[in-house]
């Protein structure tokens, strides 16, 4: 076969490539989506549960225990287990202590309010303490005995001495 | 006040951080917990008036798989002297521990301690650790970490009563 021939056949094996191409991509697109989605929802449960042994969050965990627990969430993951029902999950199996942020329910909710009330409280005893301070200051001017101003003698020296500095 | 506030938070902090060891004498914690071959809860309570031999493991603790069978042997050997040893799978996944006390065929009531919460209030620092308590639920021995058949033999075994047959 010439060449002219062979390169006339190009522009169709290109587009059977492509159509291949075209037909496949849709199949194979939902595997990949979902190898990523499952290490997105492995990798963000390992960053917001415990490992209750080890203390630490699990993402940083390597012991035993861990691991054991690294391959549970795996396994609902992998059967098709959203995130909140993994975490449910592990408190079922470890009780609320495996979750690194507590609840937002309940006496965990108080892990949260408490801070801000202790802050809120915190800024008013402060701006009470500088309103008291500054309030105390303030009366202490005021006993302080009133100072005279130059005499009239002074006060015409003084302007004798500017004029003849010319200030 | 606050130094007063900061003094009590202190001490509420050591006080709930150190979990001291249950003393030979003092009555085993003995809250409901979930049987882990069946569904409902169940207590040491439920053994009072026999000689129980609390053991804490878990399925991804290597000693415990070396002192499973020799606890396993001692339950055998004993179960006729008004004892029984009552195994607490403790931080662990209840099917784990389902499956660790197939594969040892350990007979003995099971209890899940998933949050390791019973174990602290024995004061463990780990597993293995057993507890043997008096038919009144004190504390009459411990040890902590694994035990084998001569530690049971000389230390368990004296302080069980005779069997019928052997009275």
């Amino acid at each position: 076969m010439s060449l002219r021939a062979r390169l006339g056949r190009l522009p169709a094996a290109l587009a059977v490539l492509a159509a291949l191409f075209t037909l496949t991509a849709p199949a194979m697109a939902p595997t990949v989506a979902a190898g990523a989605s499952l290490r997105t929802i492995l990798n963000e449960i390992e960053e917001e549960v415990m490992c209750p042994v080890c203390g630490t969050l699990l993402g940083l965990a390597e012991s035993p225990q861990a691991t054991r627990e690294k391959a549970f969430v795996e396994k609902l993951a992998k059967e098709g287990k959203n995130k909140d029902e993994i975490k449910q999950a592990l408190v079922n199996q470890y009780g609320d202590a495996v979750l690194a942020l507590p609840k937002g329910s309940g006496f965990s909710l108080s892990a949260y309010v408490v801070p801000i009330v202790a802050f809120a409280v915190a800024v008013v005893l402060l701006a009470f303490a500088v309103w008291k301070w500054r309030k105390a200051a303030g009366s202490k001017d005021d006993r302080r005995p009133d100072v005279e101003g130059p005499s009239e003698e002074d006060r015409e020296r003084l302007d004798q001495d500017l004029a003849r500095y010319d200030l | 006040m606050a130094a007063v506030a900061i003094v009590a938070l202190l001490t509420f902090g050591l006080l709930s951080k150190g979990n001291s060891r249950l003393a030979v004498g003092e009555s085993a914690p003995s809250p409901p917990l979930p049987k882990l071959e069946e569904h409902g809860k169940g207590s040491l309570t439920e053994y009072r008036g026999k000689w129980v031999l609390v053991n804490f493991w878990a399925s991804w603790c290597i000693p415990c798989r070396d002192e499973a069978p020799e606890l396993q042997k001692f339950q055998e050997e004993h179960a006729g002297k008004n004892f029984t040893v009552v195994g607490i799978d403790t931080q662990d996944l209840s099917d784990d521990g389902l499956k660790f006390a197939k594969e040892y065929g350990l007979t003995y009531p099971q209890l899940h301690d998933g949050n390791g919460d019973n174990g602290h209030e024995f004061g463990t620092s780990g597993v293995p650790e057993n507890y043997l308590l008096e038919p009144n639920g004190k504390l009459a021995w411990d040890t902590p970490g694994p035990v084998d058949a001569k530690m049971l033999e000389e230390h368990v075994a004296p302080l069980l009563p005779p069997s019928k047959k052997e009275a």
